[in-house]
């Protein structure tokens, strides 16, 4: 997957953009993410609806995998049914 | 990914809040979008290859660098205060463009057909016009999206591009999006031809921080918008600190003091710092977090900062390891590797200076000529200086303003530290100066402090020999009322080299 790619749920209203991936599926609330949204929307299953949040990145374990949460929704993302977790970034001070 | 997707963000998440407040107008993350979207459309329908502009601060900027994002072509703001020949030049290089700004300049110096030359008036409102039947969708963002000319010191500027890849790796390492919270908001002086007038605009709208741009610095203005809107950050250049602090010790603007309770944040960067100047800002605003960040236009703006805590310690510390780290630009990002090299690329062991190399995704190192990057992806910054053994990174000036005396590598900053202790010197810079005998030899250019006696030259001179060795003591001293400096605060040695050489 390109990195820049929008990928949306088939199961909520959660959008990410790719910025770094490897080889898997890229899934959210157990359903693959794909580039066109779906016509009928599903429901997320029951262990993978945490939610996305807005403007948090998300990853795997190996830092394969890294997406950017650009429309939050209902659904957990995961990659061959492994859950992502939020990127845990150390804050900066502001310097511009 | 495309720049342009910061302020999508944004605005999808609160468009209308307010983003950005100039001249007194606000202007929402919906309103500031949709002028974006319009722009995009004007930009695509007028086929040019840049987008240029030719003005201070204001709305426009915003409109102009997210529309051209959009429409995937460059956005170019040129230095307006470049003299008639140069800017000429510059406009000619971009041709094709639609340029935005000062219209009877650009007309005068380029009468090319095919540019589109606007007021910022009507490319507002023209932007702002075609939003409503513009489209949403922009390019995929894998080109340039910003080309700056550098200063050009020797030879014809160079036109540095930065990628939409660089930008966005250096926001989403650095910001957390909406991490402002809504009363925050942050005062932007720089120019917006500047690489930190560009940053603090992509910053700022990550982040969700209201932006009050401020379009023509001077020290009451700064004060007056701190205190009106409640700045919570604010970036300076090392002058405009020492304006600001001179204002306010004088009552601030209008006779009033001016109420900066909300000021949390000062960032510096752009130009060397004086110690006693940072001294003095520390003990100003008790309450305020200090960050001094360095980088380059090559880099995406910062990429080494010094923070609040590691200011507060140094300014009160005994320790004079600790203390010195004040003239330190700090530790890397943890997003960029930092090296040190000799002149024969051997990395060099802490302590030992040499020429600072930066690598990392937000680093370009590119220009529409060529690459500077190496190989392995490192960029040479041209910049000097060593890492101290807890990693701390110290600058000693540009590599080309290395004093080579007879086969001897002297940094220009290693002297102007030691003459700078003199307490009759206000300023200090070294240069190169022609030598018979040795190459090159050191020159010492020294303004006196006011109120004080010009030190003696032979005062001076022992000084230096005392505190450092024999090759490092000046060969001509001169004595001066003000060194010349650039409208950002950068010393111009190459006028003090033209002042040994009259």
């Amino acid at each position: 997957m390109k990195p820049g790619t929008k990928l949306k749920s088939a199961m909520c209203d959660t959008e990410v953009m790719v910025i770094r991936s490897g080889a898997g599926t890229i899934e959210c609330g157990g359903a693959a993410m794909g580039e066109a949204k779906p016509d009928a929307i599903g429901t997320p299953a029951p262990d993978l609806a945490a939610g996305t949040l807005m403007g948090k990145r998300y990853v795997d374990a190996a830092g394969t995998f890294e997406l950017l949460c650009v429309k939050p929704g209902k659904g957990s993302l995961s990659v061959d049914g492994v859950a992502l977790s939020i990127k845990d970034a150390k804050p900066l001070p502001a310097s511009d | 990914m495309n720049i342009a997707l910061f302020l999508e963000m944004a605005a999808d998440t609160a468009p209308d809040r307010i983003g950005l407040v100039c001249d007194g107008q606000r202007w929402s993350y919906a309103d500031l979008l949709a002028g974006a979207r319009g722009a995009a459309a004007l930009i695509r329908d007028s086929g040019c290859a840049h987008v240029a502009l030719l003005d201070e601060s204001s709305e426009a900027a915003a409109m102009a660098l997210f529309g051209a994002a959009l429409a995937g072509v460059p956005y170019v703001p040129l230095n307006y205060r470049l003299a008639d020949a140069d800017l000429g030049a510059l406009l000619e290089r971009i041709t094709p463009a639609l340029i935005v700004g000062d219209v009877d300049r650009v007309r005068r110096l380029c009468p090319a057909e095919s540019n589109i030359v606007l007021t910022r008036a009507a490319f507002v409102e023209a932007a702002q016009a075609r939003a409503v039947d513009a489209p949403a969708e922009g390019e995929d963002g894998e080109g340039i999206a910003i080309q700056l000319f550098t200063s050009g010191t020797t030879a014809a500027p160079k036109a540095a591009i930065l990628r939409h890849a660089n930008l966005v790796s250096y926001i989403l390492g650095t910001v957390e999006f909406a991490a402002a919270p809504e009363e925050d908001a942050a005062l932007v002086s720089v120019p917006p031809y500047h690489i930190a007038g560009i940053a603090a605009l992509l910053s700022s709208i990550y982040a969700m921080r209201r932006i009050l741009m401020l379009p023509a610095f001077s020290p009451e203005a700064w004060l007056d918008l701190a205190a009106d809107e409640g700045a919570s950050n604010a970036f300076v250049v090392p002058t405009m600190l020492a304006r600001i602090i001179e204002t306010m010790a004088k009552g601030g603007a209008k006779g009033r003091r001016p109420d900066l309770s909300a000021l949390r944040a000062i960032a510096y960067g752009g130009g060397k710092m004086p110690t006693e100047l940072i001294h003095q800002a520390l003990e100003l605003f008790p309450a305020t977090g200090f960050t001094n960040a360095y980088g380059l236009t090559e880099t995406s703006s910062t990429i080494a900062l010094l923070g609040p805590d590691e200011h507060r310690a140094a300014h009160g510390s005994d320790d004079p390891i600790v203390r010195a780290r004040l003239g330190s630009v700090g530790r890397p990002l943890p997003t960029v590797e930092i090296e040190i090299r000799d002149e024969d690329g051997a990395v060099l062991p802490p302590g030992q200076a040499g020429e600072i190399y930066v690598r990392g995704e937000q680093v370009s190192g590119e220009y529409r000529e060529r690459s500077a990057l190496d190989a392995d992806g490192w960029f040479p910054t041209r910049d000097a200086g060593y890492i101290d053994a807890d990693g701390y990174l110290f600058l000693s000036g540009r590599a080309d303003d290395v004093i080579v005396r007879g086969g001897e590598n002297i940094s220009p900053g290693e002297i102007e530290d030691v003459v700078m202790t003199h307490p009759a010197v206000a300023e200090a810079a070294a240069v190169a100066i022609p030598s018979h005998e040795w190459g090159e030899a050191v020159g010492l250019i020294v303004v006196p402090r006011a109120g004080h006696d010009a030190p003696g030259e032979e005062e001076l001179k022992q000084m230096v020999r005392a505190r450092l060795r024999s090759s490092r003591v000046p060969e001509r001293v001169l004595f001066a009322d003000a060194l010349p400096y650039n409208e950002m605060g950068k010393l111009l040695r190459r006028e003090i080299k033209k002042l040994f050489a009259a």
